[in-house]
């Protein structure tokens, strides 16, 4: 049993430090540099995102015997949008303003890697608890992740904190702006790669994305193929199975 | 009404820069940026399903879900109806116009988990209204696709002048790409009501 519990605690802490979605991973670098232009709105993203993680997770590992594999991926993504809109009502019916400022970015939670990633890795491979654990770690990762990007950006972009006043008269609004997101997030990752010692990520998640399969731009892009035969042959290979 | 079409084409490309201002893309910006030619076949792909998925998915929001009183069923409809769109426009290509499946096909499939894509689909319906219509829509889309192109085909000559360049090893890979990234979306910022101006 308590083998069985440091498990449990193992499923929920990997996503927050060694599989970390964001920093390690490199999923769902939109909603990451959009909505990080305050602290109070990464912790509304990150937490809308983990409940629709914690939700997706558990549906999916518990129908992962009944939906059969070639119209997984469509099932998956009706499922996660089907959690997302949930999300979406109650945010809108409890904290308007949240919804406010996240805008697009709520209902585009359906397309963020990070949950159709974690769907395609693990919940379709495991039962529904360690899958609800696996959401809720991967989730907390995203969030403090978020956390800490909104944190840099609103105190060096505003001098505020959570909306408080920390260094008064202060603020490099370029931080706030779109360039800043990007070299913010670009200055952390950097980070990330200095601190664990290994090299920094070269793309985008692309070998995560459970598309991967299917999607020979990443292979043509990354490493191997360069010749347009072999990637048409990739794609011959792939029409074979399911598609979306 | 030509001036607004304009406008708003002008408007998606320059200022409200999908990918560079308004963080919608980053995927395909960051991976597939490293050469000009697949960063051109990448946003070609991704305009022509862009205006496709518009011209679909708001008349359905308009004249289906409205009526229904079911428009909180937009995200599951429109997602759906992309990810199905894209799998008809891979099959009709395939089957009629093989030589233009061979060069967009391959980015079709990427597509559809393409938050720009839904995006901008969501997007004009949030800005629809009385002087904002179907057509207008449609040119916003366009508009968007084009400044989706924009965007990749600058970065990937960044990119492509950054490979001989001596990086410190902590930056070298994603960091360094988001760094310059950043530098082009910098001078994007330049052109913030240079359209509002320019057309009154």
């Amino acid at each position: 049993m308590s083998e069985k519990k440091c498990n449990y605690v193992k499923e929920v802490t990997k996503g927050i430090i060694k599989e970390n979605p964001v920093l390690c991973l490199v999923l769902g670098t939109c909603p990451t540099l959009a909505v990080t232009t305050a602290a109070s709105n990464a912790i509304g993203m990150g937490l809308a995102a983990t409940l629709v993680l914690i939700g997706s997770n558990a549906v999916i590992s518990a129908m992962r015997k009944l939906i059969p594999d070639k119209v997984r991926i469509p099932a998956y993504i009706t499922i996660i949008a089907t959690f997302v809109t949930i999300v979406q009502m109650l945010v809108k019916a409890f904290v308007p303003s949240i919804d406010e400022s996240l805008g697009i970015f709520l209902p585009l939670i359906v397309v963020n890697c990070i949950i159709l990633g974690r769907a395609e890795m693990y919940a379709s491979k495991n039962s529904v608890i360690p899958s609800m654990l696996d959401g809720l770690g991967m989730g907390i990762g995203f969030t403090v992740t978020l956390l800490l990007m909104g944190s840099i950006r609103e105190i060096l972009g505003n001098g505020t904190w959570f909306g408080h006043t920390l260094i008064p008269e202060f603020g490099i609004l370029i931080f706030i702006l779109p360039p800043g997101g990007f070299f913010v997030f670009g200055m952390l990752i950097a980070l990330a790669s200095k601190i664990s010692g290994k090299n920094p990520p070269k793309a985008t998640g692309c070998s995560n994305c459970p598309l991967k399969g299917k999607c020979s731009v990443a292979v043509t892009e990354g490493e191997k193929c360069e010749n347009p035969t072999e990637t048409q042959t990739s794609v011959a290979l792939s029409e074979g199975g399911e598609s979306l | 009404m030509i001036k607004g079409l304009i406008s708003v084409f002008l408007i998606a490309i320059l200022t409200e820069n999908y990918v560079l201002s308004k963080f919608l893309g980053i995927c395909p910006f960051l991976g597939v940026s490293k050469k000009v030619n697949t960063a051109l076949g990448m946003s070609a792909a991704v305009t022509f399903v862009m205006v496709l998925a518009t011209a679909v998915t708001y008349p359905i929001y308009m004249y289906l879900l409205v009526p229904a009183d079911l428009a909180y069923l937009e995200t599951i409809v429109f997602i759906l109806v992309i990810a199905g769109l894209v799998q008809l426009v891979e099959i009709v290509l395939k089957k009629y116009i093989p030589t233009l499946y061979k060069s967009l096909g391959i980015y079709l499939p990427l597509i559809t988990t393409n938050c720009a894509v839904l995006g901008v689909t969501m997007l004009v319906i949030e800005k629809s209204g009385a002087d904002f219509t179907y057509l207008h829509a449609l040119v916003n889309s366009l508009g968007a696709g084009i400044g989706f192109l924009v965007a990749m085909v600058m970065f990937a000559g960044v990119r492509q002048r950054m490979e001989a360049c001596d990086i410190p090893k902590s930056l070298k890979g994603l960091p360094i790409t988001l760094v310059a990234a950043s530098l082009v979306s910098l001078s994007f910022l330049g052109f913030s009501g240079l359209v509002e101006n320019m057309l009154g």
